[in-house]
């Protein structure tokens, strides 16, 4: 008979209150082509990784002579203990990645590498508005490709309404095609690095409040024990396996979403970014189990679906002064899946040389990102390039889909 | 006009509830006229007051809680009588139609909701995508869920009416009167029924009439209101020498008269005896409210129990009080109310209220003789307040209270609430249950309380939440010029440039000093 606002003061039961922040969201319909006669029937993943990753750290030019020059104390080695996984001759890949490896290796994978997006300032929010909105400027966030893209295609069952819309539908699938949406519950702290930046503000502005937020956070990781909980509200790695393999068995159902998006944040690497091990390692350990858990989770299905994984911008070629890199321009996307055309490094190589450095501190970006999605688009979807370079992206004609991606 | 960001930030946190967000204009019209924006929320005829659609009557409240409590005692009834000759019945309605086939959606909804503790059945979301993305989402876990009995219905439309008030309101500052003097006179909802039904129209009926009117008025309207009553157990006191007492062999209950005297006027120290607490209980026996029989008057209200009062005259605080009846406690209730010790009680929570919790005793000084003078014109007081110097020049080191916080929030991101479950289960992690304090004395208004590890630690929790849910709608940097302008620390301003994404520049933004401090 007591009404529930009354009873819950009990610390231990907040977390049960709390939604997590990481979430997936999906197209509402199925395509129409779904299961039509040649058996086919095409998935598609998105995973934003928020904050700009460092491509030169997860796929490293370890031919280029430049290279462990510029990023220093945290490059990556082709040799000795911790060696990067080499692709070909010249390119290899962080150890913290042995899944990506494995599908590289049997051509289920590729590296887009030199690869941006049209933005070419520094900022992440607008960084990300570009990356997401598939428009050539920052600014426009009423809709998303991916969501324009849905558009295009032929429209066909609902998928069940066990589904609902989601609370953090990222941007680059929002729009009006309906979209649903799923998270995990619980676990709702904020992020490590969040709690970490609001520290060092309190520390310079507020001692009081620096004081009561480091106790507060050592309360909280005593409260955790070693229970080793993920936390999906930040970039943790495990959150990123949590949500990937709740999304993968969504999109593995006959009638559940064919066409999805994720964000994972935290890749915002200024300071102290490690190298073989370290801050990325962990969260490239994340993502690597994430590609994982959808390859698993999708079963069957694998064998139809591209995966890519594109952020808003890369990182100077040069680390800093705190054994980190500050935001930079040309950066990585992945591809994984059953249906990619792998085993593969997609680049036009720059090189590193001062004088081939965007605006002499970033790797220059000689591929465009839109090129690789409206590739995907046109090949897994038949998604026709006209629309792709009005609707999908927009004023973007002279950006042509790139071929082959697609098997 | 002359633009005053700090004292812009003065006029919306330290008085209001917070610059709103979209196109109000609320950091600009604060900035070129600080004083006259707090001002300018006293001036508002009846803007203290809350009418909600379809408001009921305490009185009328509380008989709803008498039928209701009848009934579900005669369905109880019926229940045990009818057990011996019934059987058990199988739930029919759990039952799932067949499944089609073997790799279906909803099983692997099922399946992974079910298999990992940490993933939740994605129905779940849907509440939170329709109700506003304020707080978290919460679905306490409860096994069968019913649905919500007329006593929850009634707390939550309250809630949601106030709630939306502080969202919506121009400054806010009347509002913050009105949580000022609900916590200073307040009640519990975890008493009991009743008090959970009465927990807004005791605010309504009893506390926003006079938030800009007399404080005696106020102190007259509490103290007779059945919600306090009820609180504080005044109903069961009868005079020892009374009919009732003398018939029933029972007494005085001290419980209402101590907390008068101690939290609501002259306060600890305020020159008052145990002989005065206990002839003021003598005084106020027979203050009680009608049952559900209604013998003495409309079920659910305010009367005058004849029969239980304790009769002749009393003496408290050295003065006799001769009067019969009801009118013996209102003279004393008026004494009281423009007593000394009162005057400086109520300066100095006033002061440690809106400016520091050592306020300057020059403003607590100053506060004292307005209201002395004034003979508790609690408008004047407000009203000297703003005009205070001290006011305008103690830097702004008050911790928001959680209630202030979220509230600050919803206005800020312009999220008038539609259902209240966000904001109420925010304020029960925050540890500050709306019209529920864990005593009589109220939340705590101090530093110590609201800037606890803990604390601060939630505070961020929720801050990441709200960034993670809304922060595609706003750009950050636009947010912190409707905050703070260029009042913010160039730190702050930094360090939400420099986050890695909106919903992390949102969540630091929101726990940045020039948010949290007022």
């Amino acid at each position: 008979m007591d009404c529930s606002e009354s009873a819950m003061m009990q610390a231990t039961s907040r977390r049960a209150l709390l939604l997590g922040g990481a979430s997936f969201a999906a197209w509402a319909y199925l395509p129409k082509f779904a299961r039509a006669a040649d058996g086919r029937d095409p998935r598609f993943v998105v995973m934003i990784l928020r904050g700009a990753l460092d491509g030169l750290a997860t796929v490293a030019p370890l031919g280029d002579p430049d290279y462990a020059g510029l990023h220093g104390a945290i490059a990556l080695r082709g040799d000795g203990p911790n060696a990067a996984v080499m692709l070909d001759a010249f390119f290899g890949l962080h150890p913290a990645m042995p899944e990506f490896a494995r599908m590289y290796r049997a051509k289920q994978a590729a590296v887009v590498h030199a690869v941006a997006t049209s933005y070419r300032d520094r900022s992440h929010f607008d960084g990300q508005d570009v990356l997401e909105s598939g428009f050539p400027g920052p600014g426009r966030v009423q809709s998303g490709w991916l969501n324009r893209a849905l558009e295009a295609l032929p429209k066909g069952e609902r998928v069940t309404s066990a589904l609902a819309v989601g609370p953090t539908t990222p941007l680059v699938l929002r729009g009006t095609a309906p979209t649903v949406g799923w998270a995990p519950t619980a676990l709702p702290q904020a992020a490590d690095d969040t709690a970490m930046r609001l520290l060092e503000l309190y520390q310079h502005r507020d001692p009081v409040l620096a004081s009561a937020l480091t106790q507060g956070l050592q309360l909280e990781k005593q409260a955790q024990g070693d229970d080793m909980k993920p936390k999906p509200g930040g970039g943790g790695a495990a959150a990123m396996r949590l949500v990937a393999r709740g999304a993968a068995k969504l999109m593995a159902a006959d009638d559940g979403p064919r066409i999805g998006a994720l964000a994972f944040d935290g890749w915002d690497t200024h300071a102290n970014e490690g190298g073989p091990v370290g801050r990325l390692a962990q969260l490239l350990g994340g993502l690597d189990a994430a590609l994982a858990e959808f390859q698993n989770g999708l079963g069957a299905r694998w064998r139809d679906t591209v995966i890519v994984a594109a952020t808003e911008f890369g990182r100077t070629a040069r680390i800093n002064g705190t054994e980190g890199t500050d935001h930079g321009t040309g950066t990585i996307a992945l591809l994984a899946g059953g249906a990619v055309g792998g085993g593969r490094m997609i680049t036009d190589w720059p090189g590193l040389k001062p004088a081939n450095l965007y605006q002499a501190r970033d790797l220059a970006p000689t591929t465009d990102l839109r090129a690789v999605i409206k590739g995907v688009l046109h090949d897994q979807f038949g998604i026709a390039e006209r629309v792709l370079a009005e609707a999908v992206f927009p004023d973007s004609a002279p950006v042509k889909p790139m071929k082959g991606l697609v098997v | 006009m002359a633009r005053d960001s700090q004292a812009a930030l003065v006029a919306l946190n330290r008085f209001g509830f917070g610059a709103r967000g979209g196109a109000s204009g609320d950091f600009t019209n604060a900035a070129s006229d600080p004083r006259g924006f707090v001002i300018a929320d006293l001036a508002r005829p009846n803007g203290a007051l809350l009418e909600m659609p379809g408001q009921l009557s305490t009185a009328e409240l509380g008989k709803q809680v008498f039928d209701y409590q009848f009934e579900v005692q005669q369905a109880r009834n019926a229940a045990k009588a009818a057990q011996s000759t019934m059987s058990e019945t199988a739930p029919a309605a759990d039952a799932k139609p067949a499944q089609r086939r073997n790799l279906s959606l909803s099983s692997a909804a099922k399946e992974i909701a079910g298999k990992d503790p940490a993933m939740q059945a994605p129905g779940q979301m849907a509440d939170t995508a329709n109700a506003g993305a304020m707080q978290p989402s919460a679905n306490p876990a409860k096994p069968a869920v019913e649905p919500p009995n007329i006593i929850q219905k009634t707390f939550r439309a309250e809630a949601l009416a106030r709630l939306q008030r502080g969202v919506v309101v121009d400054c806010g500052f009347a509002e913050r009167l009105v949580v000022f003097w609900s916590n200073h006179f307040c009640i519990s909802a975890n008493k009991g029924a009743l008090a959970r039904m009465w927990a807004g129209s005791f605010e309504r009926e009893a506390i926003r009439p006079h938030v800009l009117g007399r404080f005696a008025d106020m102190l007259k309207a509490v103290e007779q209101h059945p919600a306090m009553l009820f609180f504080l157990d005044n109903q069961q006191s009868l005079g020892p020498d009374s009919r009732a007492g003398i018939n029933r062999k029972r007494g005085l209950n001290e419980n209402l008269a101590r907390e008068i005297m101690e939290l609501h006027t002259l306060g600890v120290g305020g020159g008052y005896t145990q002989d005065d607490v206990t002839a003021l209980a003598r005084v106020i026996t027979g203050w009680t409210f009608a049952g559900r029989q209604g013998q003495l008057g409309a079920p659910g209200s305010f009367v005058f129990n004849a029969n239980a009062h304790q009769p002749g005259p009393q003496q408290v605080l050295g003065k006799t009080y001769s009067q019969n009846g009801v009118a013996q406690g209102e003279a004393v209730l008026a004494d009281i109310a423009r007593h000394p010790s009162t005057a400086k009680f109520i300066a100095t929570k006033f002061a440690r209220h809106f400016v520091a919790d050592d306020p300057p005793p020059a403003l607590v000084a100053k506060l004292q003789d307005v209201f002395t003078r004034t003979d508790g014109d609690l408008k004047a007081l407000a009203t000297a307040l703003v005009q205070s110097n001290e006011a305008w020049q103690t830097p702004l080191t008050k911790m928001r209270s959680p209630y202030e916080f979220l509230i600050a929030s919803g206005r800020l991101l312009a999220r008038n609430p539609e259902d209240p479950g966000r904001y109420l289960n925010g304020l029960n992690l925050l540890g500050q249950p709306l019209w529920t304090p864990a005593g009589p004395n109220g939340f705590p208004d101090s530093n110590a309380a609201w800037a606890a590890p803990e604390g601060i630690k939630l505070r961020l929790d929720i801050a990441a939440q709200l960034g993670a849910q809304l922060a595609d709608r706003f750009d950050p940097r636009e947010l912190l010029e409707l905050v703070a302008a260029d009042a913010a620390s160039a730190e702050t301003r930094r360090t939400v440039e420099r986050a890695e994404s909106r919903p992390q520049a949102l969540a630091l933004l929101l726990m940045s000093p020039e948010f949290q401090r007022r």
